[in-house]
């Protein structure tokens, strides 16, 4: 239908709950699941005389985030205060950063499914990160025609991440959230929990035609609480915005909510009142001046980066980018693979890299346990994969050993081996006399083969692999076979 | 610069002051009077200097990440006018 090719611009603003014990201004907890306002303090709730006091650890896990992108450390960042009136901001204002952020610059890595069963690599360049507070929470539930006002999240300590508005599809924006919360919770900033709202994305999307070089009108998607919702949402709003000028429309700036349960967006906020926060810099708070001994400290505690060992895996290890940047995805899954690796040698790394991924993961999805509860253990993984590199058993038989060993049906892969007897048969003569058996009795197979059918000599192979109970190396059955045929 | 007198309704409502139709007209010329002082301020010739975010010359302090508060809930709630189940009750709010 479409005369006109639209290209789809996205950009991210992302909301990391910082894990620290305390607030950013008071002293109080931060620990989800409270009773209401139970870690709402007199800073908190906003009472007459009450000074914010900026938490050591907030600012240290901005510095951590920022060197982790390759961002520049604000040496001199300010607060400032945004204002607006909602019941679940006491102050009035939200204390945030706004003419001088605390992290400038800096790039997130990805790496995006094409849709084919490919991917593609991307670089999402990032505009900022800020520090600020959350807000309390309004709950609209009936209380007599009143709402209930919980400032327990008050004062939480948020970064917000921005990019730039280089994503080009949904894929991308997904692509990108994901590489951003994997990297959030490698450098151990952020739990991560989506549920409980420790990552909220908001999307900034617009449409233009192909070629065109500015921007069209902007629309905001706010609180985004899952990949599959961010995705959804997207989708929804680009399809509106493409309707809306084919139409003959014009989309007007406004900031919108994704309903789950329609799968649509819809207008929020009045364009009249949004964005009209009058930014002042709080006078309460002196600038934030953080000297390089400081970050280089800090640099000094942080761990590898994904993007690092990534390429590590694919230079050391000869994976693919896809492997490498699947095996990267959590700190906790590339300590398994390295403690697997580590413990059977870099010559099977290839093979560690497909057991962990494939059977293991596979495994781990279905019971719905995460890697660190394996039943599994890397060095029972690692004797396994030994035991395939060493020609000990097939790559079926391993699949048996493997859930034998989730099973708990033995302690390693050696002693499931032993007591089901399932060792590879690699003598010669105990081979053959399995084929000469399946031979005699299988004829029919014997004469098709012989008049040309090549189907028939692998369903003598299968024969006697059945007849081997698995057991038999498969390529020495075909060799043998041939031989004996030929 | 100076302001319309709908600026200044919409200023007041953005800082929900309730300002009578006959309070407008003085509000307005207050508040242009400011804008002379900023205009008088803007002739100072600051090539060259740093703007300051704060009138002192110091840093942030920094307080150590620890939980120092503890539970004063029904303290701070005896004076609220309207709790319930340990949340503070607000007129409705419809978004």
């Amino acid at each position: 239908m479409s005369r006109t090719d639209w290209e789809v611009v996205i950009g991210l603003e992302v909301h990391t709950q910082l894990n620290t014990q305390s607030k950013i201004f008071s002293g109080a907890s931060i620990a989800f699941g409270a009773e209401p306002n139970a870690q709402a303090c007199a800073v908190d709730i906003a009472l007459p005389g009450v000074l914010p006091v900026l938490n050591k650890g907030a600012v240290e896990r901005a510095i951590r985030f920022g060197l982790a992108v390759g961002a520049t450390i604000a040496p001199k960042s300010i607060f400032a205060r945004k204002n607006y009136f909602y019941p679940d901001l006491p102050k009035g204002y939200q204390i945030s950063q706004y003419e001088l952020p605390v992290v400038v610059g800096g790039q997130i890595h990805l790496l995006v499914p094409d849709g084919k069963g490919g991917a593609y690599e991307k670089v999402v360049n990032l505009t900022r990160a800020h520090l600020e507070e959350d807000a309390g929470k309004s709950l609209h539930e009936d209380f007599h025609g009143m709402t209930g006002i919980d400032l327990n999240r008050a004062g939480t300590p948020l970064l917000e991440i921005v990019s730039e508005p280089e994503m080009r599809s949904s894929a991308e924006a997904v692509a990108y959230a994901k590489a951003l919360h994997a990297l959030v919770r490698w450098i151990d900033i952020c739990d991560g929990n989506m549920q409980e709202g420790s990552f909220r994305c908001d999307a900034n999307v617009s449409v233009r035609p192909r070629g065109q070089a500015e921007f069209g009108t902007r629309r905001e998607i706010k609180n985004l609480n899952s990949f599959r919702f961010l995705q959804q949402a997207i989708d929804f709003e680009v399809q509106w915005q493409i309707d809306l000028i084919e139409d003959g429309g014009k989309v007007q700036q406004a900031t919108v909510l994704f309903d789950p349960d329609s799968g649509e967006t819809r207008a929020m906020r009045s364009k009249e009142d949004a964005h009209d926060y009058r930014y002042f810099p709080d006078p309460d708070l002196l600038p934030l001046v953080i000297d390089s001994a400081w970050i280089e400290r800090v640099k000094g505690e942080l761990p590898e980066l994904p993007a690092a060992l990534s390429g590590r895996f694919q230079g050391e290890y000869g994976l693919s980018a896809y492997d490498a940047t699947t095996l990267t995805a959590s700190r906790e899954v590339a300590q398994f693979y390295l403690d697997t690796v580590a413990a059977v040698g870099s010559a099977n790394a290839k093979t560690c890299a497909n057991w962990v991924m494939g059977d293991l993961a596979a495994r781990l999805n279905k019971a719905e346990l995460d890697i660190t509860a394996s039943p599994v253990s890397a060095t029972q993984l690692a004797g396994l994969v030994a035991r395939i590199a060493d020609n000990t058993i097939s790559n079926a038989i391993a699949k048996k050993v493997f859930e034998a060993l989730w099973n708990k049906e033995g302690d390693s892969a050696d002693a499931i081996i032993d007591a089901q007897g399932l060792k590879q048969v690699t003598d010669t003569g105990a081979i053959e006399a399995i084929i000469d058996e399946v031979l005699a009795a299988n004829p029919k197979s014997v004469e098709e083969f012989r008049a040309g059918k090549e189907k028939a000599f692998n369903a003598l192979v299968g024969q006697c692999m059945k007849a081997s109970k698995g057991k038999a190396n498969p390529a020495q059955v075909n060799e043998l076979l041939k031989k004996k045929l030929g | 610069m100076s302001l319309s007198l709908d600026e200044v309704r919409h200023i007041a409502k953005l800082a929900r002051l309730e300002l009578a139709e006959g309070d407008l007209a003085a509000t307005q010329a207050k508040l242009n009077g400011i804008f002379g002082l900023i205009e008088e301020m803007q002739a100072v010739d600051t090539d060259g200097v740093e703007p300051m975010s704060h009138p002192q010359e110091l840093a942030q302090r920094l307080r150590e990440d620890r939980v120092t508060e503890s539970d004063r809930r029904a303290a701070y709630q005896s004076v609220a006018p309207q709790t319930e189940s340990g949340l503070y009750l607000v007129p409705k709010v419809i978004e």
